[in-house]
């Protein structure tokens, strides 16, 4: 496919796009991104990357009014960007190559702007930092040089200008763009009417689906059904091993956990005997950079990109095929990091190594492996919570809500810290003390264990859970009181025969999340579950979340009849919240799903990458039309299908945008109860 | 956790009460399985280990008249949560400590765990052993790791009630609960209270007056 792809957005596609539009080299970065040693690397964190970032470059379409406020409050003006002349006359006669291309030098303007730092506010309003990718890849950008990476040549800085990237020079196209102006004037479809090609390819049926064509050299995705099935363990006799190490390699994603010492921890495929070995040679690798004081980042190996996070005594790898970004991938690693926090605590996991170095820490994380896989296979199906870091609420009204608020103040008992009601990974309600946010990186954490981990609710009963929730505090356990309501139980069950789960899936699960200090407060809280549960039967708001959930997530043309949009997701930056609609019936595929979620972490990366100043950026490629949009107050990312145009795009997007405007407090939880 | 004993009722002829059980053992021996086969009479190969504990309640009837309420702890086994285990343990009227009949090395855990409650739990705690995964051994006899006699022994030198049990097959797992029931003390009980036998009566009240039944078991 790459190549054809390449081929195929030659020069009369970005004619065909010239006037404001990047697309052709956006897409050939993405779709480069899976063999190339460049794409992503532009969010690599250390500075030195920058050669890496031309895609992120190649993406500025932007004008200097769109170069506004980057933090979240957005009170922070930029200076404009200032005008890049000497680059315009430089268009390169085949925008092929990216790999080869270095970036902008682009210091001057990132340096003011901290695109990425964001104060984010939880439901109520209150503040924290929150570990978005990019605001590790802003703290990070201090260790410069040092940070290190396996691709040397990255790290020099051209400033040959020949190479480019075309479309930095359609800046030059679009001096008046309006980031908070109207999606559809700002990509005027007027533009594209000028093109005969465009005029030939719009006349197309503008219905034609998503992923629909079979793209025969698509290589990239080929294994993807196979990519959750076991791995064998290699006999003891080693007669399959070949085979087995075939059917490893196949695999899209690898995830390796090992400690600096180099024992093993955690392999999401392959057992420790077809492990072993690697984990050998990447703790060489690692420990070489890292008696270096250079610490490696991340390299690449053919199509497959490999990241590294050190946290203590501990490394982390991701091995990817699927073209995510290294910083991406990282806050991948950091989640898994987060788990192991959660189950450890940070003090015991230090004294675990203080103490023997050469510990074993599998004995220590028994049972959590199941957690591990979990989180690490939402990663691989892809997950917009994870890519956003941000939450999903269950949408019901402002006033149904505020109910289910208050009674969870009345039940509270003196020992609850935090009280929350969940429906299938959804949030519903949560009260919480003034003084305390929730991490939403901690709540992943917690509906990873509960809705995505089987473990707890195969339990079937109430749940008594000690939970270390690093965000809140590294370094000691929280104790956590989980029951689940089946949504499709006609009503509450008695306790006799209370969550049963069998045959229903995560989705239809309500759970009522209890989290106190004191570890011997489990009854007290199974008391206020009770009476919560009680109260919300018969105010009626039981009935309301299990037909909310029930009913799932509109479709997009629910949500905006007619549209062309086949997918979106807003995230309000204030709210550090989501909103989806729902996946099926185009993405219901782990297949389709993946693909869905592929092109929401490109645009995703185009626009968080470290030097970028993209805020609009349209990408066309052979099997789909995509859009993202980025100001201070939200993230919009939308599908579509090949032949949709720009102008039903952003019109679609435009709608999209208003109607959670006029429905923002249903979808999110806008200042939550506090006590 | 408040301290509690087992909460008792009568009426007329019936009788009511209810207990505080607790799993202990090795990980992966088949305390949630058994847990499972015993609530819902289900099983599942493929279980996830218990992260924390669970807590889950059934109730069985001994006879026409008697009917008692299990509340039950499952506990996980990995050693991190070794510490919380007292507050498990530290009020419950009766305890199932299980090892697998495939592993050696659990009967030693087990045998860990007696000697703990035996020390620091209700002194008068009823506690069964059992040797789980029966279903195996069946199949494949070699496959056993620990002679019935050998634990028998020790469960009579211990003072335990003993069974072998397959979670899977079920294959003694109501015996096991029934006959720790039956040794349970079911004569303390006070008037019932006509909420007691559902939630939201006694047992969510440990404080409740009344419903604690003092007196240590006479068998
Ligand atoms: N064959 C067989 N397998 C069992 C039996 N009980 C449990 N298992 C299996 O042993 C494993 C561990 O069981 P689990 O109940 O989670 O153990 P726990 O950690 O002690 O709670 C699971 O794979 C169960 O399916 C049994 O009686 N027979
Ligand atoms: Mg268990």
């Amino acid at each position: 496919m790459r190549h054809s792809s390449d081929q195929r957005k030659s020069h009369s596609h970005d004619r065909l796009y010239a006037p404001i539009d990047t697309a052709p080299t956006a897409t050939a970065a993405k779709e480069d991104g899976i063999t190339a040693t460049m794409t992503y690397d532009g969010e690599n964190e250390a500075p030195k990357h920058r050669t890496h970032a031309d895609s992120d470059e190649s993406m500025a379409t932007i004008t200097p009014q769109e170069d506004d406020g980057t933090t979240l409050e957005g009170h922070e003006q930029r200076p404009a960007l200032p005008p890049r002349p000497s680059l315009l006359g430089d268009r390169p006669t085949t925008p092929l190559s990216p790999r080869k291309r270095p970036a902008l030098q682009s210091k001057p303007t990132t340096a003011v702007s901290s695109v990425d730092i964001q104060t984010l506010s939880f439901p109520d309003g209150s503040r924290g930092t929150f570990p978005t990718p990019g605001s590790r890849s802003v703290s990070e950008a201090g260790h410069g040089i040092s940070g290190g990476t396996s691709t040397p040549s990255s790290r020099k800085v051209s400033q040959n200008g020949s190479e480019f990237d075309d479309s930095t020079s359609l800046m030059s196209y679009t001096p008046t763009l309006r980031a908070n102006g109207d999606l559809a004037s700002l990509l005027d479809e007027g533009l594209n009417s000028q093109s005969p090609a465009w005029k030939l390819l719009s006349s197309q049926a503008d219905n034609v689906n998503l992923f629909e064509t079979i793209d025969y050299e698509d290589n990239a995705l080929l294994n993807f059904d196979q990519e959750f099935d076991e791995v064998e363990a290699v006999d003891s006799k080693g007669g399959n091993e070949e085979q087995v190490l075939l059917l490893w390699k196949a695999k899209l994603k690898h995830y390796l956990i090992l400690s600096s010492a180099g024992k093993p921890i955690y392999s999401r495929h392959g057992d420790q005997n077809l492990i072993n070995g690697y984990i050998g040679i990447i703790q060489t690798i690692i420990s070489f950079f890292q008696d270096a004081k250079d610490p490696l980042m991340g390299f690449t190996a053919g199509g497959t990109r490999f990241v590294v996070l050190i946290e203590g005594p501990l490394y982390f790898v991701a091995i990817s095929k699927l073209g995510e970004s290294d910083s991406q991938l990282r806050a991948q690693l950091e989640a898994l990091y987060m788990q192991i926090l959660s189950t450890l605590t940070l003090p015991t996991l230090t004294q675990l190594f203080t103490n023997r170095p050469n510990t074993d820490l599998r004995r220590p994380l028994e049972g959590t492996e199941t957690l591990l896989s979990s989180l690490a296979d939402t990663f691989t199906k892809g997950s917009p919570s994870a890519l956003l870091s941000a939450l999903e609420c269950l949408k019901i009204r402002k006033s149904q809500r505020h109910t289910i608020n208050n009674t969870l103040l009345k039940a509270r008992t003196e020992k609850l810290l935090y009280g929350l009601v969940v429906a299938g990974g959804r949030l519903v309600s949560v009260i919480r003390p003034k003084r305390h946010s929730l991490h939403p990186s901690d709540l992943s954490l917690i509906f990873n264990m509960l809705f995505e981990a089987g473990s707890v609710k195969a339990g079937g009963g109430e749940n008594w859970i000690p939970v270390c929730l690093p965000g809140f505090n590294k370094t000691g356990y929280l104790y956590m009181y989980v029951s689940f309501i089946n949504a499709h139980d006609g009503e509450e069950s008695s306790s006799d025969q209370r969550p049963s789960t069998a045959g229903s899936s995560p989705e239809d699960e309500i759970a009522i999340l209890l989290i106190s200090t004191d570890k011997e407060s489990f009854y007290e809280l199974k008391q206020m579950r009770d009476d919560v549960v009680a109260q919300l039967e018969s105010n009626g708001s039981m009935g309301i979340i299990k037909a909310a959930v029930r009913q799932g997530r509109p479709s997009t043309a629910d949500i905006v009849p007619g549209t062309q949009l086949r997918h979106f997701l807003y995230k309000s930056r204030a709210n550090v919240q989501f909103m989806m609609p729902s996946l099926s019936p185009d993405f219901s595929s782990p297949l389709a799903r993946r693909k869905l979620m592929s092109l929401y972490h490109n645009l995703h990366a185009s626009t968080h990458a470290k030097h970028s100043h993209v805020k609009v950026l349209h990408c066309v490629a052979r099997d789909s039309n995509s859009l993202v949009w980025t100001t201070p107050l939200f993230e919009f990312y939308c599908i579509a299908g090949p032949n949709t145009s720009r102008a039903g795009l952003t019109h679609g997007a435009n709608k999209v945008i208003q109607w959670v405007k006029r429905e923002e407090e249903r979808v999110f939880i806008i200042g939550g109860a506090v006590f | 956790m408040a301290a509690r004993g087992p909460a008792g009722s009568r009426v007329g002829n019936s009788r009511f009460a209810q207990f505080k059980l607790v799993l202990l053992g090795e990980s992966a021996v088949g305390k949630s399985s058994i847990v499972l086969r015993f609530v819902k009479d289900q099983f599942d190969s493929y279980r996830e280990s218990t992260i924390g504990a669970a807590f889950l309640t059934q109730t069985i009837s001994l006879d026409e008249n008697t009917t008692v309420k299990f509340e039950i702890w499952d506990t996980a086994g990995q050693e991190r949560y070794k510490s919380l285990a007292p507050m498990y343990y530290r009020n419950a009227n009766c305890a199932v400590v299980v090892y697998d009949i495939t592993q050696a090395s659990s009967l030693d855990k087990a045998k860990q765990w007696v000697k703990e409650l035996q020390r620091q739990a209700n002194e008068n705690i009823i506690i069964a052993l059992a040797g789980n995964k029966l279903d195996l051994v069946t199949e494949q006899p070699d496959k056993r790791a620990i002679q019935t006699a050998d634990a028998e022994a020790y469960a009579r030198e211990a003072g335990l009630l003993f069974f072998e049990t397959s979670a899977k097959t079920a294959e003694n797992v109501r015996e096991l609960f029934t006959s720790i029931a039956k040794k349970l003390p079911l004569d303390q009980a006070g008037p019932r209270n006509p909420r007691s036998g559902g939630r939201g009566g006694v047992e969510l009240r440990p404080d409740t007056p009344g419903t604690q039944a003092g007196g240590p078991c006479s068998c």
